[in-house]
């Protein structure tokens, strides 16, 4: 009996039927492919990309060097130095976030007592060379100083939850 | 007194414990291991009770008491963690936090603060402060102390640690409640030697250690042990290291050596590791020329010239090695110099008077624990700024005299001490006269030259009353310093003290001059005597004998020829006219590139494995925790491969232990002894005629490493050279109104700023040894002329 149910559904190729009818219905359905890059997904105020640093309104980097993002980090990808800055306050001479080993995870973001490190929307980057993927504060504080907006747009989105 | 006290039971938290009567119930909880969260409260401090965080429920009282000034009853039951207690320590906790500023994140005490780790286990989590918080203006401490005082919580262990410890109260106090401020009232740098400690005792981030200030957190350092290698206490410390540097020295407690403290001195010494002059790779002097090589062409060029000491007459060539070597350095060293056929080491550097004490001269140590000196009911000084030489010494005779022991102290010129003192101060010249008057007054029976001082001595009431009081004293105690070892008439005041500590039944001791003056004395680093201070009548120059008549060879280790010899500007003519100097050194100077011809980079505390004797002779050993500067190797594995280079017998160590281990083989059976000293002859030497110099070395100036410890050579105590002489003096030499002095002694003469100081004597000018400005002079004492420059 089982043996004759194969062979018709063999013979009438019902399965291939069955498969191509998934086809064809999304063939019609409105579609969800993105052109990208013309066309970009939507992405949350959470989304956690590439780590800026941020400054207050008066141009002060937020950063007081107190090195809980790089205990916290569970992928030891941030180097902190700090020493004492001219006018006496506790600075980073050195803030290096390796990408290579950072995880995108956002306990640095989390344990930042003064909102400093961030991580942004900013997913498309790239480098050309290994060293590239440490993030310098240089290059923080730029990415930080070019996206200011947005960050505290979603900053003021997420306040709610935190 | 407190040894017949009755034990009593009482009940903590349910648990039995025997106890004392009378002891604080916070000492009986911390020795069973129960926690009691405190502030103010500690071990070494007198009781303030005045952080109220000890409050602990006692049943059949009212009131919550503070456990750090409840004494123990029979059968008394306390609860630590009642509902009462604990509500008690909450609210104690509430109010300290409302005028504590909440921004741990920038605080340098951030992760080894008390205040943070009991507001995590006592306090609440929200605080119902919503008023405005106080601010408190910052004064400024000096160089070593950094200071936060908004964060400070009015603990007053730092004003106690004034008080009862460093005897300076330098901090205090002033206003009450919420206008109460911790502060030195007038501004001004801390001046203490021991005011490092104040970071330690301080809970909070109100005082933290301004070189490390927000260099590292407490989470990302690593704790290695180490033994400070300054003074003759040896101070048990902990290194914290950060990839692969050492960030800051804090004390290790020893209560037998340091208790809870260290001097300044052991705390911020470290920074000289990384001075800018350190040598980072071996150097060669190509006709006049400096230039860096590799250790290979270093080495064959410093065996070259070793070599060529070794095949004419080897007795023209001398080795001198800084007592602040470890113990492993200093016995390789007299293997190396002995191998090579010369009998030429010494570690006496800053010694001027070598003339024989006899052949069973008393071991130069410090004489019994380090402890026991709390313990003497008197004791004479001879020759020491105690507290800047040997800090934490001080604080034990410090301690002796609150007891109510009687310190009198014998020295070129007055000394700023923190307790009372009977203080004889004067010229040099008038030293050995003084002592022998003491002497006399004692009833010293002596012969030969001794007798001729004695008889020539005049005691008055001062002499006769300490000759008394040593002689009364059940424990007494005669010391002598680095300004004794320095002096002319060394032997002479060492013939004195020990007669006098004969007749009057006290004990000789010395105060070493570096971290292993006693190391050196037992490795045989020392001219004429063999490992285990055995003696040998081998031929043998001592380190004033070589510099002095001028070798062929010398080999230095861990030295800079102008400060640390006795007479600075003979020692550096005498090493430039050397036909070849190879030199062991950490850091390159310009006076080594002017006598030295090969420069080998050395690994100094805490890069390198060794061991250090301090003063009541025991051995500490140390492990280096943090990868030499540069291309520099430690000391002793330079030592050996010299050694087998040279060809040498018995050079084939794998460690640092191995060499230990084979001189305490040939230290078996030593015990320093007593000994007797014979006097040869012994004129005096130093005349007084005119003004004399004192040269002490200051308390920042004793070693290579200290001299480039940056903030300590920012601090009060810190130099660079001076003449100080008393109003009358200053008068009569016209100088009254001078600026800068010219000093002249023999053919040498620096100038010098002119500091008026009542504390020195007549007939005497302080200059400092061990300085730069004094690097042009000879040796410490002798006569100086002055004129306005």
């Amino acid at each position: 009996m089982n043996a004759l149910r194969n062979y018709i559904k063999s013979l009438f190729l019902l399965e291939l039927f069955k498969g191509m009818s998934v086809t064809g219905r999304y063939l019609f359905r409105r579609k969800f492919t993105v052109q990208y890059p013309e066309e970009k997904a939507p992405v949350s105020p959470r989304f956690r990309g590439l780590h800026a640093q941020r400054r207050y309104p008066n141009g002060e980097e937020r950063c007081i060097a107190c090195k809980l993002c790089e205990a916290t980090c569970p992928a030891l990808a941030i180097t902190i130095e700090a020493a004492p800055r001219e006018d006496g306050q506790r600075r980073t001479t050195r803030y290096d976030i390796d990408l290579f080993k950072c995880i995108y995870c956002g306990f640095c973001e989390e344990s930042c007592p003064v909102d400093a490190i961030v991580e942004t929307r900013i997913y498309e980057y790239h480098f050309e060379n290994r060293e590239d993927a440490v993030m310098t504060k240089d290059k923080l504080l730029a990415v930080g100083d070019k996206y200011e907006a947005q960050i505290a747009a979603d900053r003021a989105a997420q306040a709610p939850y935190r | 007194m407190s040894e017949d006290r009755a034990t009593v039971t009482i009940e903590v938290d349910g648990r039995e414990i025997q106890a004392k009567a009378g002891d604080m119930l916070i000492n009986v909880t911390d020795a069973a291991g129960i926690p009691i969260p405190r502030f103010c409260y500690h071990k070494k401090l007198s009781v303030a009770a005045n952080c109220r965080m000890c409050l602990v429920e006692v049943e059949n009282v009212p009131k919550p008491l503070p456990a750090c000034a409840t004494p123990v009853n029979d059968g008394m039951k306390v609860y630590t963690r009642s509902p009462k207690a604990i509500a008690a320590q909450k609210g104690t906790m509430e109010f300290l936090l409302i005028n504590h500023p909440l921004d741990c994140p920038i605080c340098d005490q951030g992760g080894e603060c008390e205040l943070q780790d009991v507001a995590m286990g006592y306090g609440g989590d929200v605080s119902r402060f919503v008023e405005a918080k106080r601010v408190v203006p910052n004064p400024d401490l000096g160089p070593l102390v950094s200071t936060d005082m908004t964060r400070c919580i009015h603990c007053t262990r730092c004003v106690r640690f004034g008080a009862e410890i460093a005897g300076i109260r330098e901090l205090g106090a002033t206003g009450r409640g919420e206008h109460m401020r911790i502060g030195t009232y007038v501004e001004h740098a801390l001046n203490s030697e021991l005011s490092g400690n104040i970071i330690d005792v301080c809970p909070v981030g109100a005082l933290t250690s301004k070189p490390f200030r927000f260099r590292a957190r407490a989470w990302e350092l690593t704790q290695f042990d180490g033994i400070a290698p300054h003074d003759a206490v040896g101070a048990n410390i902990h290194l914290h290291v950060q990839n692969g540097k050492v960030m800051r020295v804090v004390p290790k407690e020893n209560e037998a050596i340091n208790e809870t403290w260290i001097s300044d001195r052991d705390r911020f010494s470290y920074e000289g590791l990384y001075s800018s002059d350190r040598l980072m790779q071996p150097m060669l002097k190509d006709n006049g020329a400096w230039r860096e090589v590799e250790w290979e062409e270093a080495l064959e060029a410093a065996v070259n010239g070793l070599r060529a000491a070794m095949g004419s007459d080897s007795a023209q060539f001398g080795t001198l090695i800084a007592p602040t070597s470890t113990v492993e350095e200093l016995y390789l060293a007299q293997k190396l110099t002995r191998g090579l056929g010369s009998g030429n080491i010494d570690h006496r550097l800053r010694q001027t008077d070598f003339r024989s004490l006899g052949d069973h001269p008393p071991f130069p140590w410090l004489n019994g624990a380090i402890a026991d000196l709390e313990d003497v009911d008197a004791a004479l000084v001879i020759g020491s700024h105690t507290r800047k030489e040997q800090p934490l010494l001080a604080h034990r005779l410090r301690k002796a005299a609150l007891k109510g022991a009687y310190v009198a102290l014998l020295n070129p010129f007055e000394v700023p001490l923190s307790h009372d003192a009977e203080q004889i101060a004067v010229s040099p010249a008038s030293m050995v006269a003084e002592l022998a008057a003491i002497a006399k007054a004692a009833g010293v029976k002596a012969t030969g030259d001794l007798k001729k001082r004695i008889d020539g001595a005049k005691p008055d009431d001062r002499h006769k009353a300490i000759a008394q009081r040593l002689r009364d004293a059940g424990h007494g105690r005669i010391l002598l310093g680095n300004l004794a070892a320095a002096h002319p008439d060394y032997v002479l005041l060492q013939a004195l003290a020990s007669e006098l500590a004969q007749t009057v039944g006290a004990g000789l001791g010395y105060l070493p001059v570096a971290a292993n003056s006693v190391g050196a004395a037992i490795a045989g680093a020392e001219a004429g005597r063999l490992p285990g201070w055995k003696r040998t009548d081998a031929a043998a120059l001592d380190a004033g004998a070589m510099l002095e008549k001028g070798l062929r060879t010398y080999l230095i280790a861990g030295i800079d020829p102008e400060l640390d010899c006795a007479n600075p500007a003979g020692a550096v003519a005498t090493l430039a006219g050397a036909e070849c100097v190879v030199a062991l050194t950490a850091y390159r100077t310009p006076t080594l590139e002017q006598v030295a011809d090969v420069m080998l980079p050395m690994a100094l505390f805490a890069e390198t494995s060794g061991t250090y004797v301090n003063g009541e002779g025991t051995w500490q050993g140390a492990r280096g925790v943090v990868a030499p500067v540069g291309k520099a190797r430690p000391a002793w594995k330079i030592l050996r491969v010299l050694g087998n280079l040279l060809g040498l017998e018995g050079f084939d160590y794998e460690s640092a232990d191995a060499v230990r281990s084979e001189l305490e083989a040939e230290c078996e059976g030593f015990e320093p002894a007593a000994g007797e000293i014979e006097l040869g002859d012994a004129a005096l030497m130093l005349q007084n005629d005119g003004l004399v110099r004192a040269g002490d070395v200051p308390i920042y100036a004793a070693d290579t490493l200290v001299r480039r410890a940056g903030a300590l050579q920012h601090t009060p105590d810190a130099t660079t050279g001076f003449v100080s002489l008393n109003p009358t003096e200053a008068a009569r030499a016209g100088l009254a109104d001078a600026r800068e002095v010219r000093v002249t002694q023999g053919e040498n003469s620096v100038t010098l700023p002119l500091e008026i100081d009542p504390a020195v004597p007549d007939g005497c000018v302080r200059i400092p040894a061990g300085v730069p400005g004094s690097a042009g002079l000879g040796v410490p004492f002798g006569a100086v002329g002055l004129e306005k420059g």
